[in-house]
């Protein structure tokens, strides 16, 4: 606000008159000066920050004579051609704030000695009262722009939340923790893990430059990008060399992406890993602490980038850890970096019973201090491979799925097939293998209701999915109403059964033994059990 | 369910006769699925082509109704295709070596 008060009002209604203010506040006054006489010429004239005329003015006694004013100054010209006779200084706590500029007067007299005491009066009075107003716009102004700042914030913090996975992948024999900190001016760091065609995980860690949503929108893209891709290749090198591919076109100026893709076979602990200007990963074993190199150059850059793979092999009682910069380059007080050699400090030390999440974030709380603003995102993904699994899969612990009982009638066999696909769902298993545990599991249950229950409701079957870190084993038990479930038929022959020399029927357990690994069946005196094995990687059988 | 329950429709094309099925491929469909060959039979087409595009499950027994219709349709004089099965379903009759004895398309295109 600046509403002037009523004698400046009536003399600038009498002698043309305009407050020019000093450049970086002159938009606030302007307006409603000018107001006051659209159909006059504007008097309001911009000062350069280093013009003379501002030093002058600022110790000048009162009103000044801009015809007058013997002055090196572009300004004092400038008023002269605007019209401008008389500039009186807007001076508040020795602070030059602005200028009243009048021109002559209209009855084309001189200023008189009382006019220009008038002014001066008016000067003092009025110059408080509109740094007032030009703090209060410029509070005003402050508040609008942390709003603006804090509403991209939760714009940024949205997306980004928004692509972080929801899940964790649990994998028997392997623990893995992810951790995103974002920081106040949210980055642009992403993490996620694909289940691949075949069975493995793919694990991806990346950042983005740049901050808050331009940045979001990127990882956004480049996290749809890669999983489109995950789909369509397993190889990480090729990954990331198609993602690049599709980046560079749609990339803002100035920014790129740095990406890690690694690939794990969950059983064996193989890990094939390519990486586009990431951080490289770590491994410990034992106390031992090494990096997994892999280099080549961040996505969006340049097209037709070919990015090398890297493999190694997890041993039992390792961890890996992925990471973006935000943690190497984080400051303590006195402005030390982080820095690898205390992260490699902090992965070495074996704290056997705690978590190495948990223990690289205290090490770097304890480092940066209580008050300690994060500067960039920071991601950390560990993997911890169990002490105790052997690379030919030993099965050392195993973990229950689900248990239940079905009534023993025709047609149930699809609920059994549905509730062990569903309590499977956890383990990643690819489609392919997914179909055929659930076609095994469908024909044992048949074989179960036929033979075990005879189709009687009243007669149960029991059935229960465990996994190991290598495989998942489905056991189908019942209660042998008919005996076992014969195993010594007749292995079914197309050609036979379509000349009539064979019953069409008796495909159940020709397919149960093609579609899984291992099935077995076993009896005992008042029950028998079908047990259906299926590894978790895939292992080509020479069914295909 | 209702909504698995087997279906199977019949219709002429030029050249063949197509029998569309949908729901569960299992010993339940024995009748429909006969039921739908006798038309095809009385159709007189030399050609049949089994559109499997809206089957969510086929068991054993289901296999066993398809080992039938095949021996059906050779006694007839008849080649039979399948269109319309996933992946898994084709992996299936491959091991069973139906698809030695029917052309299997792939997708469910004409």
């Amino acid at each position: 606000m600046t509403a002037l008060t009523s004698p400046l009002r009536r003399l600038l209604g009498r002698q043309r008159g305009v407050a020019a203010l000093e450049p970086a506040r002159a938009d606030a006054a302007d307006a409603e000066f000018d107001e006051l006489d659209p159909s006059a010429p504007s008097l309001a004239v911009e000062i350069a920050e280093r013009d003379p005329l501002l030093t002058y003015l600022q110790s000048a006694p009162g009103p000044v004579d801009i015809a007058r004013l013997e002055l090196d100054s572009p300004a004092v010209l400038a008023l002269r051609e605007a019209g401008v006779a008389l500039v009186v200084p807007l001076v508040s706590q020795g602070e030059l704030i602005g200028t009243l500029n009048l021109g002559p007067r209209l009855s084309e007299q001189e200023y008189s000695t009382d006019d220009r005491r008038l002014l001066a009066t008016l000067a003092a009075q009025a110059a408080p009262a509109i740094r007032v107003a030009q703090l209060v716009r410029e509070q005003a102004a402050e508040a609008a722009e942390r709003e603006r700042i804090s509403q991209e914030l939760r714009v940024a913090t949205l997306i980004q939340q928004q692509f972080l996975p929801r899940q964790l992948p649990e994998l028997p024999q392997w623990q893995i923790a992810a951790y995103y900190g974002p920081a106040r001016e949210v980055g642009g760091d992403f993490y996620d893990f694909v289940e691949m065609s075949d069975g493995r995980i793919g694990i991806a860690v990346g950042d983005v430059t740049d901050k808050g949503v331009p940045a979001a929108l990127v990882m956004a893209r480049t996290h749809s990008i890669l999983r489109a891709e995950a789909s369509r290749s397993t190889s990480p090198g090729e990954i990331l060399s198609r993602a690049n591919d599709l980046l560079v076109p749609e990339m803002p100026a100035k920014m790129f992406v740095t990406c890690l893709f690694a690939v794990l076979d969950p059983v064996s602990g193989h890990i094939v890993l390519a990486n586009a200007g990431h951080n490289l990963p770590f491994v410990r074993t034992g106390d031992e602490v090494t990096e997994i190199r892999a280099t080549g150059m961040p996505l969006g850059l340049l097209p037709d980038i070919r990015y090398e793979e890297t493999e190694g092999d997890i041993a039992p009682d390792s961890d890996v850890l992925l990471y973006s910069d935000g943690l190497i380059e984080a400051h303590d007080v006195s402005r030390e970096m982080y820095g690898f050699d205390r992260l490699r400090e902090a992965l070495a030390t074996d704290d056997a019973g705690s978590e190495l999440l948990d223990r690289l974030l205290e090490t770097l709380n304890t480092f940066t201090g209580p008050d300690h603003e994060q500067e960039d995102d920071i991601t950390l993904v560990t993997l911890h491979r169990s002490a105790g699994v052997h690379d030919d899969a030993v099965v050392t612990a195993s973990s229950a799925l689900t248990a239940f009982s079905l009534p023993g009638v025709q047609g149930n066999e699809r609920e059994a097939m549905d509730r062990v696909a569903a309590a499977v769902m956890q383990l990643g298993l690819a489609p392919d293998r997914l179909e055929r545990l659930k076609t095994a599991v469908s024909e044992a249950a048949m074989n179960a209701i036929e033979y075990g229950s005879q189709g009687r409701a009243e007669v149960p079957v029991d059935i229960t999915v465990e996994a190991t870190a290598a495989e998942i084993v489905v056991r189908i038990t019942d209660r042998a109403l008919s005996g076992a479930v014969p195993t010594d038929a007749e292995a079914p022959d197309i050609e036979r059964k379509l000349a009539g020399e064979q019953k069409p029927r008796g495909w159940g357990l020709f397919l149960i033994e093609h579609m899984v690994d291992a099935m077995d069946v076993s009896t005992d005196a008042d029950t028998g059990t079908q047990t259906v094995t299926l590894r978790l990687a895939r292992e080509e059988t020479s069914d295909g | 369910m209702d909504d698995r329950r087997f279906g199977a429709q019949v219709t002429e094309v030029p050249d063949e006769v197509r029998v569309r099925m949908r729901g569960d491929l299992d010993n339940r469909a024995e009748e429909a699925l006969g039921g739908a060959y006798r038309e095809v039979a009385e159709l007189g087409s030399t050609r049949l082509t089994l559109d499997f595009r809206d089957i969510g499950y086929i068991n054993s027994t289901g296999i066993a109704l398809i080992v039938r219709l095949l021996a059906d349709a050779r006694r007839d004089g008849r080649t039979v295709r399948a269109i319309g099965l996933t992946p898994h379903y084709r992996e299936i009759f491959r091991i069973t070596r139906l698809s030695d004895f029917m052309d299997i398309v792939e997708g469910d295109a004409a």
